[in-house]
C-alpha cells in the first residue's frame, strides 16, 4: 500500500443480540483515498461505520483513526474527534425543524465562534459545492431524495473534515442523482485529499471511483485490493457478488428446513 | 408452570432493566450544564411548544371543571344550608388535588406525547445519530432542554388550571346561584392555607412535571425507530405518565395531608 | 425575528404563572404580606384537651390572636400540655385570663378561647394559664345528665 493508513481495525468482533456480526475483521483504510466497503445487505456495513465514528463499541478487537485508539477514548476526546469526521447517512438524516441554510450552519455554530456573516460565507460555499445554493431557504421537508442527500453532504464538510464517511450514499436515487453524487465525491476526494469511506451494494458505481475496495460477507473480509485486482479475484464468492449471480457460494435459500418437511410431500414416490 | 414463572421473572427483569437505564439516561442528561448562551434560546423554544401551546387546554379543561365544581358543590351543600362553603369546597379541591393532577393528565397527553413523537422521528431518522457524529450530544442538546421545560411548564399550567378554576366555580356559585360573594371569598380565605395547601399544590405539579417530562423523553429516546416502535412509545408515554401521576398524588397526598 | 416572538411569548407565560401564583396566595388563601408577624408563646395545661389539633386557632372575644403550636402530654401529671403562639401586638392579657377550649357551632372543629381576667398584670412569654377548662365532651354530658346526675 502505498499511503499511510488513516483507519486500521484489528480483529474487530462485534456482536448484538446474540449474532455475530463480526468476526475479526481486519481492515486497513489509506488516508487520501476513497475505500469502498462493499458487501451483501445485512452484513453489518452500516455497523462498521459506526464502530469506527465510535457511537458502537466492539466486543474485541481495536479500532484506530487518526492514531486515536476509538473505543477508548474519553467522552470529551471522541466528541473532538467526531468534529474532524463528517458522515453522510443513508436518509440524509436533515433536521426537519430547520431551514437548509441553517443545517448547513449548524455544525459551525456548534463547534466554532465564527461571526455570522463568516458563517453565512462558509455555508454559500458549501451549498455552491453541492450545486444548491439557491436551495438554502427551503425546509428539508420541501426536498427531493437526491437534493436531500447533497444537502447533507454539504453539511457534513461544513468543518472542512479529513475522513468522511458515506452511508449507501447510492440507494434508491435516480441515474442522474446517482451521477451528480459520484462526481462529488470524486471532486471533494481529489480537491482536498479527504480520506472518505464510502460503504455501499451498488458494485459498479462504488468500483468507478473507488481506489480501494474491501468486500465483507459473513463477518469476515473475503476479499480486497484495487479494483482490477478484485474483478481478477480467485474467490468464487467475491465473483458471485460482483456479478449479481442469484446463486452461488452464498445461498439463494436463507437456511431452511427440508423442503420435504413444510410441503408435506415426505415418503411420496414422486 | 416453570415456563410461566420463567416469564414472570423475565419481565420483571425487563422491567427493572429499563428502570436502570431511565435513570442512567436521566443522569446523562442532567449531567451536562450547558452553556447559558446556547441553552437558553433552546429552552425558551421549547418551553413555549411545551408550555404555551398547552395553555389553551388546560385554560378551557380548569373553566369547566370548576364550573362542575361550583354545580356539584352547590347542590350538596344547600341540602345542608352552607352553600356558602362552595368557595372553600372549590378551592380547596382545586388547589390540593385537581389543579395538579388534571394538568399532569392533559399535559401528559397533550404535550408528553408530541415530545415522544418528536424525539421518537428524530431518532428514526438518525438525527440523533448524526448529532452524535457531528459532535453534539444530542442528551444535551435535544432532550435536556425539552426535560427542563417540561419541569418549568407544568407548575405555571397548574397554577393557571387552578386560578381559571376558581373563577369558574365563582361564575356559577356567585354569578348564577347567587351565593353571597363575600362569604364565598370569605369562607375560602378563612379555610385555605398558603404553605400548606397552596405550596404543597405547587410541589406536587413540579413533581408531577419532572416525572411526565422524564417519562416522555425517555420513552423517545429509548423507541424502536421505526414507525410501529413510535406509535407504541407514544401510547406508554401516556399510560406511564397517567399512572404515575395518579400513584404519586397518592403517596404525596398521604405525606403532606397524611399526618393529622 | 422568531426567535424574538417566542421569548416573548414565553415571557408572557411565566408572568401569567407568576400572577396565578399571586391570585393563589392573596385572594384565595388569604395570605396577607405582614402574615409573618412576631409572636410569643403561652402554655396550659389541660385534663382533656378532646379533638384541639396543632394548627388550630386562638381566639380572644371571636378574634383570631394566635394559632395552637403542640400538643404534648406532661408524664408528671398526666395533663395535656398546650403551646400556643400569641401575636406579639397582643401583649396585655391579663395574668388571671382562662384558657377555655369550645367548639364552633354543634359539630365544629374546638379551639381556645381566651376569657378576661381583671388583673392588672399580664402574661408574658413562656408562661402559664392559671386556670383552664377542659374540652365539653358532648358524649360525657349526654351520659350523665341520662344517668340523672
Amino acid at each position: 500500500m502505498e499511503s499511510s493508513a488513516y483507519i486500521t481495525l484489528k480483529d474487530v468482533v462485534f456482536s448484538r443480540s446474540g449474532r455475530r456480526i463480526f468476526d475479526g475483521v481486519t481492515l486497513d483504510i489509506p488516508e487520501g483515498k476513497i475505500t469502498a466497503i462493499m458487501g451483501p445487505s445485512g452484513t453489518g456495513k452500516t455497523t462498521l461505520l459506526r464502530l469506527i465514528g465510535g457511537q458502537l463499541r466492539p466486543d474485541s478487537g481495536q479500532v484506530t483513526v487518526a492514531g486515536h485508539e476509538v473505543p477508548r477514548l474519553k467522552r470529551k476526546d471522541l466528541y473532538r474527534l467526531r468534529e474532524k469526521v463528517g458522515m453522510l447517512f443513508q436518509s440524509g438524516a436533515l433536521f426537519t425543524d430547520i431551514s437548509v441554510y441553517e443545517n448547513v450552519a449548524f455544525p459551525l455554530r456548534v463547534h466554532t465562534a465564527l461571526p455570522e456573516d463568516m458563517i453565512r460565507d462558509i455555508v454559500l460555499m458549501k451549498l455552491e459545492a453541492v450545486g444548491l445554493r439557491g436551495a438554502r431557504d427551503l425546509m428539508p421537508s420541501e426536498l427531493s431524495g437526491g437534493m436531500t442527500r447533497r444537502v447533507a453532504l454539504a453539511r457534513s464538510i461544513a468543518l472542512d473534515p479529513e475522513l468522511i464517511m458515506y452511508d449507501e450514499p447510492f440507494a434508491g436515487q435516480d441515474p442522474i442523482a446517482m451521477g451528480v453524487l459520484v462526481k462529488l465525491i470524486r471532486d471533494l476526494n481529489s480537491s482536498v485529499g479527504l480520506t472518505s469511506v464510502l460503504v455501499s451494494h451498488d458494485v459498479p458505481e462504488s468500483l468507478s471511483i473507488c481506489h480501494y475496495a474491501c468486500i465483507i460477507a459473513d463477518g469476515k473480509v473475503i476479499g480486497e485490493g484495487t479494483p482490477e485486482e478484485l474483478r481478477e479475484h480467485p474467490s468464487e464468492q467475491v465473483q458471485q457478488f460482483l456479478n449479481g449471480q442469484p446463486d452461488g457460494p452464498v445461498p439463494f435459500h436463507y437456511p431452511a428446513a427440508d423442503p420435504g418437511a413444510d410441503f408435506g410431500t415426505n415418503g411420496e414416490a414422486s | 408452570m416453570i415456563d410461566r414463572i420463567a416469564s414472570l421473572g423475565r419481565s420483571s427483569l425487563e422491567v427493572v432493566g429499563s428502570l436502570g437505564r431511565a435513570t442512567q439516561f436521566l443522569a446523562g442528561v442532567l449531567a451536562g450544564v450547558p452553556k447559558p448562551a446556547t441553552g437558553f434560546p433552546l429552552l425558551v423554544k421549547q418551553v413555549y411548544s411545551v408550555g404555551v401551546l398547552s395553555l389553551a387546554i388546560v385554560v378551557v379543561s380548569g373553566l369547566f371543571i370548576g364550573m362542575v365544581l361550583g354545580l356539584q358543590g352547590y347542590t350538596i351543600l344547600s341540602d345542608y344550608g352552607s352553600e356558602a362553603a362552595i368557595g372553600q369546597m372549590i378551592a380547596l379541591t382545586l388547589v390540593r388535588e385537581l389543579g395538579p393532577v388534571v394538568t399532569a393528565l392533559l399535559f401528559a397527553g397533550r404535550a408528553g406525547s408530541a415530545l415522544t413523537a418528536e424525539i421518537g422521528l428524530m431518532k428514526a431518522t438518525e438525527q440523533l445519530s448524526s448529532m452524535e457524529m457531528m459532535g453534539v450530544d444530542p442528551l444535551r442538546r435535544v432532550i435536556a432542554p425539552r426535560l427542563w421545560a417540561g419541569f418549568i411548564a407544568m407548575p405555571v399550567l397548574a397554577m393557571i388550571f387552578s386560578v381559571v378554576g376558581i373563577w369558574g366555580g365563582m361564575l356559577v356559585g356567585v354569578e348564577w346561584l347567587g351565593v353571597f360573594e363575600g362569604s364565598f371569598w370569605g369562607n375560602m380565605q378563612s379555610s385555605v392555607d398558603f404553605v400548606d395547601d397552596v405550596l404543597n399544590g405547587f410541589i406536587k405539579s413540579v413533581v408531577f412535571g419532572f416525572v411526565c417530562a422524564w417519562i416522555a423523553v425517555y420513552q423517545g429516546y429509548d423507541c424502536v425507530p421505526t414507525s410501529a416502535g413510535i406509535s407504541s412509545a407514544t401510547t406508554k408515554t401516556v399510560v406511564y405518565s397517567s399512572l404515575a401521576v395518579l400513584g404519586l398524588d397518592f403517596v404525596l397526598t398521604a405525606v403532606m395531608f397524611g399526618d393529622f | 425575528m422568531a426567535q424574538r416572538t417566542t421569548e416573548i411569548v414565553v415571557g408572557f407565560f411565566m408572568i401569567a404563572g407568576l400572577i396565578a401564583l399571586l391570585f393563589l396566595a392573596l385572594q384565595v388563601s388569604g395570605l396577607s404580606p405582614k402574615a409573618a408577624t412576631a409572636t410569643y408563646t403561652l402554655y396550659a395545661n389541660f385534663n382533656d384537651t378532646g379533638g384541639l389539633t396543632p394548627r388550630g386557632k386562638v381566639s380572644m372575644a371571636g378574634v383570631t390572636v394566635g394559632t395552637i403550636e403542640s400538643i404534648s402530654l406532661d408524664k408528671q401529671t398526666f395533663q395535656a400540655r398546650v403551646a400556643m403562639s400569641i401575636h406579639a401586638d397582643v401583649d396585655n392579657i391579663p395574668s388571671d385570663s382562662a384558657a377555655v377550649i369550645r367548639t364552633s357551632g354543634l359539630l365544629g372543629e374546638q379551639y381556645i378561647d381566651i376569657s378576661i381576667g381583671g388583673d392588672m398584670e399580664s402574661l408574658n412569654e413562656g408562661d402559664t394559664f392559671y386556670s383552664t377548662q377542659s374540652a365539653m365532651n358532648l358524649e360525657r354530658l349526654i351520659s350523665n345528665f341520662a344517668s340523672g346526675r
